[in-house]
């Protein structure tokens, strides 16, 4: 109970913090727009390309925004001491780390949340389905799971900001791929059957890391 | 200054002779393979090399999970000696593979998931060297690349099933093939008998390399804590 409590407060924190100084969210928010601007142009994203590559245009953009997001999320705890002072408090450490990751998720959802309807206005496709919407839910999920984790790691170290994507990207190759096909899968009407393998993977990428943070996380934030 | 230890000196001549002897098998004595010719004998080393990667990443994340827990130095030496020992004999597995590939498949390089999964494997371990970099305190260091080196396992596998959801046409010698697999062959006794030779001297090479870069990281060890007392 306590457990919970205290994961439910960092998640408030981070969340009233965002509200009052919104540079988290409108940076991630411009970011992403400007990034898939950029693939408007370099793909030419004509009616016929469309179909192929939207659900890889959405995947790149969303996990460049989200390492943004990661970045500055963990670098406002390390930069004013925050982040001893969360340490002080006596709760379990993994409390913090859940707490920042549910942060980021929100923080990631809330950004896709309003880059799917802008692509969906902008190339009019249809992207409000159920089962991709579950899609970018459980990739997000995996891409902050270990995000969240490595952040913790990279805010400490000499080259900060630099680092985080070359830890992160190759970790989260695996659920990325799994998120665009599956995306890809729902967006052009597959049948369940040939998807079902991708949402496979992505709930064991999610699984599996999460059940890492959670055990190491202690030994990330340890002095 | 501590001397080369005795066993170490063995070590290396057995390493030496077993190394020359399996070369000599894979030239002479693993028959030629009747279709693809004298490129196939790339497979010996290939699969070797390859082996000696895996073997590396798997020690240097079992060193990681016993420096969590035990805090001790010389695990994480163990670790980023393991590391680099399996960039270097993951790469030479591309790079031999690439060989292979050229006159077989008729390319370099192609998108198979093995291929894919060794590539993102290099990257991870570079990324971890790139980490080590990164941080000055030699007890955080060794905490965060433990971490990072645990998550880059975990993760190897995942990657590899998400690339072979795709077709794969890389061959399976070992075990059974996917159909659409090109470049795929029975082994002979003798051509079994030089792969396993070749594997034998391999994990040689590998423990031999071990042993030297462990020192090596002693030695460096050493040297900076002379510094450390010349400056004080």
């Amino acid at each position: 109970m306590t457990f919970l409590r205290a994961t439910l407060a960092v998640i408030t924190k981070d969340l009233a913090g965002e509200l009052r100084s919104r540079e988290l969210l409108s940076a991630m928010l411009v970011f992403a727009v400007t990034v898939i601007l950029i693939f408007n142009f370099a793909l030419e994203l004509d009616v016929k390309t469309r179909g192929t590559v939207t659900a890889g245009v959405l995947w790149v953009t969303f996990a460049f925004a989200g390492s943004l997001g990661l970045n500055r999320s963990m670098a406002i705890e390390k930069d004013r001491g925050c982040m001893d002072g969360l340490l002080l408090a006596p709760v379990d450490r993994s409390a913090i780390y859940f707490g920042k990751m549910i942060g980021n998720l929100l923080f990631m959802l809330l950004v896709e949340a309003i880059v799917l309807p802008l692509y969906s206005i902008l190339y009019n496709i249809n992207l409000f389905q159920g089962g991709f919407l579950g899609v970018v839910f459980l990739g997000s999920l995996g891409y902050v799971s270990v995000g969240t984790l490595l952040a913790t790691m990279t805010i400490q170290t000499r080259t900060r900001d630099v680092l985080l994507p070359i830890l992160l990207f190759p970790l989260a190759i695996p659920v990325i791929i799994a998120a665009v096909k599956a995306s890809m899968g729902y967006l052009q009407g597959l049948e369940a059957e040939s998807i079902r393998p991708w949402l496979n993977l992505l709930l064991v990428y999610d699984t599996v890391f999460i059940a890492i943070a959670f055990m190491v996380f202690d030994f990330v934030v340890e002095e | 200054m501590q001397t080369k230890p005795k066993a170490l000196t063995y070590l290396d001549i057995f390493t030496a002779t077993v190394f020359l002897a399996s070369v000599g098998m894979v030239f002479f004595y693993a028959p030629m393979e009747a279709v693809m010719g004298n490129v196939q004998r790339v497979f010996y080393f290939h699969v070797a090399v390859g082996w000696v990667g895996m073997l590396s990443f798997f020690v240097a994340a079992i060193a990681g999970v016993l420096y969590l827990r035990s805090k001790d130095r010389k695990w994480d030496m163990v670790a980023q000696a393991a590391v680099e020992i399996g960039i270097v004999f993951t790469f030479l597995n591309i790079v031999t593979g690439s060989i292979w590939a050229r006159p077989i498949w008729n390319t370099w390089w192609t998108w198979d998931p093995r291929l894919t999964t060794a590539t993102i494997m290099e990257l991870i371990y570079f990324a971890y060297l790139m980490l080590r970099q990164g941080i000055e305190d030699p007890e955080r260091r060794a905490r965060f690349g433990a971490v990072y080196v645990i998550l880059g396992f975990v993760s190897v596998p995942l990657t590899f099933f998400s690339a072979r959801l795709f077709r794969t046409i890389h061959p399976v010698v070992i075990g059974t093939n996917q159909p659409g697999a090109e470049g795929q062959f029975d082994m002979t006794p003798k051509m079994l008998q030089t792969f396993l030779f070749s594997l034998f001297t391999f994990t040689f090479v590998f423990i031999d390399l071990m042993w030297h870069r462990l020192r090596l990281g002693r030695f460096a060890e050493q040297v900076e804590q002379l510094k450390l007392k010349l400056s004080l």
